[in-house]
């Protein structure tokens, strides 16, 4: 019996990701894995990936995964999903202008070019490093402090249309919206598994959450 | 707002951190998983490692340390040294880094950080640029340790890098490195005022207020540190404390 899998796709190093879910539930049987029965059957799913838009939505349709990753997303186990696992679930990426999986309505829009900050100073892009999150009431957040940082790497971000499901932001410099979450489903942009304690003990509430 | 980045250097050969003076004269660190450790609890925002074994023979000691490290530490870890094709940064990324630094086999082959972009996503690949002051406000690139001359001008060389899908350059000045008389601010300046990208500033901290003037007045996106932090005379903490004194965001 699969409690956690983490899904493989070929993009991006999982192994980081693996470590911290061994490390906050060293007792699930936890998998990385590609294959669509053992995602399914899995009391939890993890959806993490890194590196371009085009490609993670190309390695998914190529490895059939698009079919369980919608069921999984939309059904009743705990389904979280990282970093470019936030993006795919939207229905359209500026990046490469790429067809997502439209399983939550809205688009993937590139930070702008010239950013400042209230000083004038250049913003870089990727938005790369620890910054801060305000976030909403949700059981994932439990034990997290308001503004509380966690570690970013990336130069999109989401804009769901429907505000209702938002769970969290940062500002760069304008507030961004880094977590969303729907039934089941909770997903964000930073890296928890690179988060330090603060990631941990989001991913230690994820395994632990019991949606309704 | 996001933080500006404190990232504790390790320089590894044989299986220890070593650090020497403007790249000779070698001193004992220590364990490199006791240090990662040490320094997390400290609230590192980054750890990089670079892999400065000579020999060939010796190359699969790092393999072995980084995965140690990302089984207890959970920041971004960056590890370099030796990476001359799209399979070594594979093979590091299995390991257990979070990002790659490319340095003399960019220069080799600049292909390479393309390739490993596109295969990886440019998140994941850091190009670390040596450079050298030959004339007022210009400097050039150097490799192969700081021992080879490449004609390269360094910030011309940091936007072709950029262009080709480096997601951070990792900025070394080879005149500042182990002199602990601060960065080359200028060259900081001029190389983060040319890119999109984050710049780590590199080479030459001896004190902590040389870590806040790489911010404020080089421009760096993040600094990098290793003698400072390796035999104690200051804490990853402190310096934070300091950085934040004088208004800079930092992750306390």
């Amino acid at each position: 019996m699969v409690d956690i899998a983490i899904v493989d796709y070929g993009m991006g190093n999982l192994r980081s990701v693996y470590q911290a879910v061994r490390k906050v539930a060293p007792d699930a049987n936890v998998v990385v894995s590609g294959e669509a029965e053992v995602i399914a059957s899995a009391k939890r799913v993890v959806f993490p990936g890194q590196g371009a838009a085009p490609d993670c939505m190309r390695e998914i349709r190529e490895r059939g995964l698009d079919k369980v990753i919608a069921t999984t997303a939309a059904g009743g186990k705990p389904f979280l999903g990282i970093c470019m696992g936030l993006q795919v679930l939207f229905e359209h990426s500026e990046e490469g202008d790429t067809p997502c999986l439209g399983i939550i309505p809205g688009q993937v829009t590139r930070f702008a070019h010239g950013l400042k900050d209230a000083q004038g100073r250049k913003l870089k892009v990727p938005h790369m490093g620890w910054n801060g999150v305000n976030h909403a009431d949700h059981p994932l957040w439990e034990g997290i402090e308001q503004d509380e940082r966690f570690y970013y790497v990336h130069s999109y971000y989401v804009q769901p249309l429907d505000k209702d499901i938002v769970q969290g932001t940062s500002d760069y410099p304008q507030p961004f919206v880094c977590a969303v979450s729907r039934g089941n489903l909770f997903a964000v942009q930073f890296h928890p598994e690179k988060s330090a304690s603060a990631g941990l003990k989001l991913l230690k509430n994820f395994v632990n959450w019991n949606p309704v | 707002m996001l933080a500006k980045r404190i990232i504790p250097c390790m320089d590894v050969t044989a299986g220890r951190v070593v650090k020497g003076v403007s790249f000779v004269e070698l001193r004992d660190a220590g364990d490199p998983v006791e240090i990662a450790k040490r320094y997390d609890e400290q609230g590192a925002d980054e750890l990089t490692f670079l892999d400065i074994t000579a020999s060939s023979d010796d190359r699969s000691i790092i393999f072995h340390i980084i995965e140690k490290v990302a089984e207890q530490v959970f920041i971004p870890l960056t590890v370099g040294g030796g990476v001359r094709e799209v399979q070594d940064v594979r093979n590091l990324l299995n390991a257990g880094a979070d990002k790659v630094s490319i340095n003399t086999s960019a220069v080799v082959n600049p292909q390479l950080v393309a390739d490993a972009a596109g295969r990886y996503g440019s998140q994941c690949i850091v190009v670390a640029i040596d450079a050298k002051q030959i004339a007022p406000g210009k400097w050039e690139v150097f490799t192969h340790g700081g021992r080879k001359a490449t004609g390269l001008d360094a910030v011309e060389w940091a936007i072709k890098m950029q262009t080709l899908g480096a997601g951070e350059i990792l900025l070394t000045s080879m005149d500042q490195d182990g002199q602990k008389k601060g960065f080359d601010l200028a060259l900081t300046r001029a190389v983060t005022d040319a890119l999109e990208i984050p710049v780590i500033a590199s080479g030459g901290v001896g004190n902590l207020q040389h870590l806040a003037d790489g911010v404020t007045q080089g421009g760096a996106d993040a600094v990098l540190a290793a003698s400072i932090f390796h035999f104690g005379e200051y804490t990853v903490q402190q310096a934070k404390q300091h950085m934040a004194q004088q208004g800079i965001e930092v992750r306390l």
